[in-house]
């Protein structure tokens, strides 16, 4: 029973963006349910028993419905062999990716904070990529010369990153200009075909 | 080469203090050095031990691991204590992430200035939105264990709480029975009944004093 993963969200990029570009890479059809626009249907789905702890993101996938974002992609990646071949894969998978969504939470909560630390946080935003984060990656893919973050093989760091680094564009274009190994990775990334349709407008980005 | 995972960290619990937890819950021995100063948290950074400049770190089985849930992750799967499949996995990742959620709240509290303070919050959090669902699922399966009828991550994680939730109200668990009855059986559990002897290598409550001493 191939049923396609449904999303229950807002329509918006917030945490369940991710998911969004975790599925799309992995060439998975999704639907999305009705968005998310009043306080009622967000009642409603609560009343219903739906949200395990009365929150969105919510994946309706494979008879579950998932909550909490993290065990959703974590489920994806595993699911579709986009987690490593063996535990330690796992854990720099892990480790790449939980530092990428430190650097995306920051850049989402961005448009939340109060007028007056908006600057302060964006500048923060941007020191963090460049001197914490993006150094990080540059290296590791310097150091192994492979195509792909971990094993050889595409995974779900490599798409986080990418999500991250095109974020992180949007706050500063030239943002990537020190990095010369994540912009080859950039171009190499965005040209699979399941990520090339996924960056096409009308896609479900 | 010991072969004992290190731990290096703050002496205070943190967000290292799951990852004890864990290791101890698993009969895994650890070691730990504790950062005091400013200049030994530099120096890890300059010898390029911090992958990202943060801690906690784990150095374990030939890696030096940053990132709590990658941490946790690693262990979780290496102790057999993160389900036999993809489903009961993801039950175990659904648990931790609410359990984590309210943990995150009490650990950051101390931190918080008295005047933004919300201990009603975290009372209620725990009461309405957490504790009830772990409730439930031990209720309706009428299991020992909250996933796969085997003990796992999530049972550890559980208790953990628990018992940081008693710190901030000693009677919370009043209204969950069950809660009460797991509550008993994980602490009985020959490896975390140890832990849970003075003496162990887990940490107090963060409080005033400890804040003085932060770098």
């Amino acid at each position: 029973m191939a049923i396609k993963p449904k999303l229950h969200y807002f329509n918006g990029r917030g945490r369940m963006e991710t998911i969004r570009w975790l599925l799309a890479a992995a060439g998975v059809e999704f639907e999305e349910a009705e968005y998310l626009e009043t306080r009622k249907q967000y009642e409603k789905l609560i009343q219903d028993g739906s949200l395990l702890f009365q929150q969105v993101p919510m994946v309706e996938i494979d008879g579950m419905k998932m909550v909490q974002t993290r065990a959703i992609l974590n489920y994806i990646a595993g699911k579709h062999n986009l987690y490593g071949k063996d535990l330690k894969e796992r854990a720099l998978i892990d480790m790449y990716v939980e530092a990428t969504m430190d650097l995306n939470e920051m850049i989402m909560f961005l448009p939340f904070q109060p007028p007056e630390e908006k600057e302060k946080n964006f500048a923060l935003i941007i020191e963090r990529a460049t001197t914490r984060y993006f150094p990080v990656y540059e290296k590791v893919l310097k150091d192994h010369g492979q195509q792909f973050l971990v094993g050889n093989q595409f995974s779900w760091a490599d798409v986080h990153l990418l999500e991250a680094i095109l974020m992180a564009e949007e706050c500063k274009p030239d943002i990537l200009s020190p990095f010369p190994q994540l912009q080859a990775f950039k171009g190499r990334i965005s040209n699979i075909p399941t990520i090339k349709k996924f960056l096409q407008p009308g896609s479900q980005r």
